[in-house]
C-alpha cells in the first residue's frame, strides 16, 4: 500500500497534463470481485432462507449502481417536470424528496438481477423504476409522463400505464395486479417453460381480499408466482400500524412459505430473490417475500409526506440507509470501483436522463387522430363517437 | 322441390341451447390448445347449469379448472392469463356474481389495449347467464347488458337461439378482445333446429352484425336474447290481425349495428325495442337514442317505444315476477300504440 501510495504521488507531481483520476485509473487494478456478508431474512414455514454472503462481480456491482442511479434521477428529473407543471395527473416516484432522496431503487434493480429477462413482471402504479429495469429506454418513460407521441404508450397511459415484453405495468387499481400477476404465473405453468411472475404490491394493498383470494388459488395450483410486499410503511398517509392487524406481511400468505428481506441493500434483495425464483421453478408453488423499505417521498407528488410522519424520521432513515450509497461504499471499500468511475458514472447518467428529459418536453403531444385507436385488437378500423354526434375518430386497431 | 326439402330436413338437427354452446367450447378447445375455461363447478361438476358437461373428462384438469368461490380472484387470473398468452373462458355462474368481479372486467381487461397504446391485448371470454331466471329473485335477476354495454374495450354479445349461441361462442374465443357472452338460462334448455351449415366446425356469427328473424313492412321490433322469442310470437299473433313486424335479434350489444335497425325503420317507420332490463339507461335507451340522432328520424311515424323489464328489483311471488318482464301481451300493446290501432 505504501509503496502503491509513492508511486502515484510521484505520477502525480510527475505528469502535470493529465487530470489525476484518469492516471489513477489506468494505473491501478480492481479485484473482480468480493465477497459481502449480507442481512439474514426473516423466515416463515421455511427450514432455510437465502444465504448470508455473496458474491458480487465489478462488472455487475457497476451495472447495478448505473442501474439505480438512472432510475433515482429519472425520477427525480420527473418530481422537477410535474414541479414544472410538464407531467399531469398522478406521479408516483419510486425516489424520495427534498435534499436527498433514498428509496426504493434496490427493489428494482435487485429483483431485475435475481432473475431472467423471460420471466414476468408486474406491479401496482410506482411504476417507473420496473419499467426501466424490464428494458424500456429513460426516453420513452419520461416522454409516456409528459404525454407525448414518443411515450411507451403512445400518450395513452401516462405514468400507470406502462407496458414492456414480459411487464405487465403499471396498474392502477389497488391490489387488482396481485390476481392478474397470479395469472400470469398460471399461464407460466401451461406453457412449461420455466418461467416464473413476479407479483408486487404495497403494504397497503396487503390488506386487499382479492389478494387473500390470489394466494389461495395459486397454492391450490402451485402456481409458480412470488408474491412481493413492498412494504415502505405507509399506505399513502396510513401508517402500517394503523392499517393491518398484523403487520408481518411475509407470513399472510399463511400457507405459503415467506421471507422478509432488507429492501435497501440491493445484494440482499438479489439472493433472496434468486432464492425465491429457484423455490417457484422447481414446482414446489408460490413464495412470498417482504422487502423493508423506506418511502422518503410522499405517497404522490401531492403529498409532501410530512403531514403524518415527523422530518426527524425521514432525516433518520436517510441518513443510514441510502441503497447507492450502500453499494458504492461496499465496492470502494473492497477495490471493486473506485470513486471517480463512479462518479464518471453519475456524470454520464445526469448527461442520459437530461437529454431525455429534453426529448420528452420538445416531442409533440399525440395527433388528434389518434383518440380512437386501440380501442379493439386485430379488428378492421371503425368509427368512435366524439364528444358530439358530429365529431368522429377513426378507430385502428 | 320435394326432394330438395327432403334433403334440407335430413341435415337440419334438433340442438338445445345448452347443447350448442358445449359444441361450440369443445371445437374450440379442440381446435387451440391455448384456449382453456375456468368457473365454479365447471370441470367435475359439469357446470351448474351442465353447458360444459364432458368437457373436463375430454380435456382434464389443465384445461377446465374448479376455482374456488372467489369472482375477482379468478377473474383476475383470467386476465392475467389472456395478457401473458392463454386464450381463457372465464364463467361466472351468472352474471349477478361478476359485480363482485367487475373491476378486473372492466380496468384490468376491457381498458388495457388502449391504454399501453395498443401494447397488451387481452384476448378472453367472460360467458354466463345473464338476466331473470325463474324464482330466484332480486339478487339473482339482473340483466347486465346495459352495464357492460356501457363501455369501450369491451364487446358484448347477446346469443338467443342455438345458432347464435354456437356463432357467437366460437367468434368471441377467436376474437383478440375482452367478449362478454350474456347468456339466458331459461334458453338453456331450448331445442332449435341447427343447419348443416351452422353444425360445421368452422360455423361463425360475426360480433357486430345483427340478423332479421322475421321480414316485416308495418313496425320494426329490435330485441335480443329470450325476448327475442316472445317478439316472434307477438308478430304471430298480429300477423293474424294483418299486422307484419319486421324482428331484429341484435346478437351483439356492444358494438352495436345500429345500421340494420335504421334501415328497418327507414322502412317500416315505426319502432318498438324489447329487452329484459330496466328501462333507465338501458338498451332501449341507446338505440332510441341514436335512431334520433341518425337518418331514420325522419322517417319515424310515431315516437319510438321501449318495453323493458319493470323498474323494481326482482319481486319472487310468480304474479309478481312474470309482471317484472316483458310479456307477450305487453309486447303487443305497445306495437299497437306505436301504429295507433
Amino acid at each position: 500500500m505504501r509503496k502503491m501510495l509513492a508511486a502515484v504521488s510521484r505520477v502525480l507531481s510527475g505528469v502535470a497534463q493529465k487530470p489525476a483520476s484518469r492516471v489513477l485509473v489506468a494505473s491501478r487494478s480492481f479485484a473482480n470481485d468480493a465477497t459481502f456478508e449480507i442481512k439474514k431474512c426473516d423466515l416463515h414455514r421455511l427450514e432455510e432462507g437465502p444465504p448470508v454472503t455473496t458474491v458480487l462481480t465489478r462488472e455487475d456491482g457497476l451495472r447495478y449502481y448505473r442501474m439505480m442511479q438512472t432510475v433515482r434521477r429519472m425520477e427525480l428529473k420527473a418530481d422537477q417536470l410535474y414541479k414544472q407543471k410538464i407531467i399531469r395527473g398522478f406521479c408516483h416516484l419510486c425516489d424520495g424528496q427534498l435534499l436527498l432522496p433514498l428509496m426504493q431503487e434496490a427493489c428494482c434493480v435487485g429483483l431485475e438481477a435475481g432473475i431472467n429477462p423471460t420471466d414476468h413482471l408486474i406491479t401496482a402504479y410506482r411504476a417507473h423504476g420496473f419499467t426501466f429495469t424490464r428494458g424500456l429506454s429513460v426516453r420513452e418513460i419520461l416522454a409516456e409522463l409528459t404525454g407525448r407521441r414518443g411515450g411507451c404508450a403512445k400518450g395513452k397511459g401516462g405514468s400507470m400505464h406502462m407496458y414492456a415484453k414480459n411487464f405487465y405495468g403499471g396498474n392502477g387499481i389497488v391490489g387488482a395486479q396481485v390476481p392478474l400477476g397470479a395469472g400470469i404465473a398460471l399461464a407460466c405453468k401451461y406453457f412449461g417453460k420455466d418461467e416464473v411472475c413476479l407479483t408486487l404490491y404495497g403494504d397497503g394493498a396487503a390488506n386487499q381480499g382479492q389478494i387473500f383470494e390470489a394466494y389461495n388459488m395459486a397454492a391450490l395450483w402451485k402456481l409458480p408466482c412470488i408474491f412481493i410486499c413492498e412494504n415502505n410503511r405507509y399506505g399513502m398517509g396510513t401508517s402500517v400500524e394503523r392499517a393491518a392487524a398484523s403487520t408481518d406481511y411475509y407470513k399472510r400468505g399463511d400457507f405459503i412459505p415467506g421471507l422478509r428481506v432488507d429492501g435497501m441493500d440491493i445484494l440482499c434483495v438479489r439472493e433472496a430473490t434468486r432464492f425465491a425464483a429457484a423455490y417457484c421453478r422447481s414446482g414446489k408453488g408460490p413464495i412470498l417475500m417482504e422487502l423493508q423499505t423506506y418511502r422518503y417521498h410522499g405517497h404522490s407528488m401531492s403529498d409532501p409526506g410530512v403531514s403524518y410522519r415527523t422530518r426527524e424520521e425521514i432525516q433518520e432513515v436517510r441518513s443510514k440507509s441510502d441503497p447507492i450509497m450502500l453499494l458504492k461504499d461496499r465496492m470502494v471499500n473492497s477495490n471493486l470501483a473506485s470513486v471517480e468511475e463512479l462518479k464518471e458514472i453519475d456524470v454520464e447518467v445526469r448527461k442520459e436522463i437530461e437529454d431525455a428529459a429534453q426529448f420528452a418536453t420538445a416531442d409533440p403531444e399525440p395527433p388528434l387522430e389518434e383518440l380512437g385507436h386501440h380501442i379493439y385488437s386485430s379488428d378492421p378500423p371503425f368509427e368512435v363517437r366524439g364528444a358530439n354526434q358530429w365529431i368522429k375518430f377513426k378507430s385502428i386497431s | 322441390m320435394a326432394a330438395v326439402s327432403g334433403l334440407v330436413r335430413r341435415s337440419l338437427e334438433q340442438v338445445t341451447v345448452r347443447e350448442a354452446i358445449n359444441q361450440g367450447m369443445d371445437e374450440e378447445l379442440e381446435r387451440d390448445e391455448k384456449v382453456f375455461l375456468l368457473g365454479e363447478e365447471v370441470a367435475q361438476y359439469d357446470g351448474a347449469y351442465k353447458v360444459s358437461r364432458g368437457l373436463w373428462k375430454k380435456y382434464g384438469d389443465k384445461r377446465i379448472i374448479d376455482t374456488p368461490i372467489s369472482e375477482m380472484g379468478f377473474a383476475g387470473i383470467a386476465v392475467g392469463a389472456a395478457m401473458a398468452g392463454l386464450r381463457p373462458i372465464c364463467e361466472f355462474m351468472t352474471f349477478n356474481f361478476s359485480m363482485q368481479a367487475i373491476d378486473q372486467v372492466i380496468n384490468s381487461a376491457a381498458k388495457t389495449y388502449y391504454m399501453s397504446g395498443g401494447l397488451q391485448p387481452v384476448p378472453i371470454v367472460f360467458r354466463g347467464p345473464n338476466g331473470a331466471s325463474a324464482g330466484v329473485a332480486a339478487q339473482h335477476s339482473q340483466c347486465f347488458a346495459a352495464w357492460y354495454g356501457h363501455c369501450p374495450g369491451l364487446k358484448v354479445v347477446s346469443p338467443w337461439n342455438s345458432e347464435d349461441a354456437k356463432g357467437l361462442i366460437k367468434s368471441a374465443i377467436r376474437d383478440n378482445n375482452p367478449v362478454v357472452v350474456l347468456e339466458n338460462e331459461l334458453m338453456y334448455g331450448v331445442p332449435f333446429e341447427l343447419s348443416s351449415e351452422a353444425q360445421s366446425k368452422d360455423f361463425l356469427v360475426p360480433i357486430g352484425k345483427a340478423k332479421i328473424e322475421r321480414q316485416g313492412t308495418h313496425i320494426t321490433v329490435v330485441s335480443h336474447s329470450r325476448p327475442v322469442g316472445h317478439c316472434l310470437e307477438a308478430a304471430t299473433v298480429l300477423s293474424k290481425e294483418g299486422i307484419e313486424c319486421e324482428v331484429i335479434n341484435m346478437r351483439t350489444i356492444r358494438p352495436m349495428d345500429i345500421e340494420t335497425i335504421e334501415a328497418s325503420v327507414m322502412k317500416t317507420n315505426h319502432l318498438v325495442t324489447v329487452e329484459g332490463g330496466w328501462p333507465q339507461f338501458g338498451v332501449g335507451a341507446e338505440i332510441c337514442a341514436r335512431i334520433m340522432e341518425g337518418p331514420a328520424f325522419n322517417f319515424l311515424d310515431a315516437p319510438a317505444v321501449r318495453v323493458t323489464g319493470a323498474d323494481v328489483p326482482m319481486p319472487y311471488a310468480k304474479i309478481l315476477e312474470d309482471n317484472s318482464v316483458p310479456q307477450v301481451k305487453d309486447i303487443i300493446f305497445a306495437i299497437k300504440k306505436t301504429l295507433n290501432i
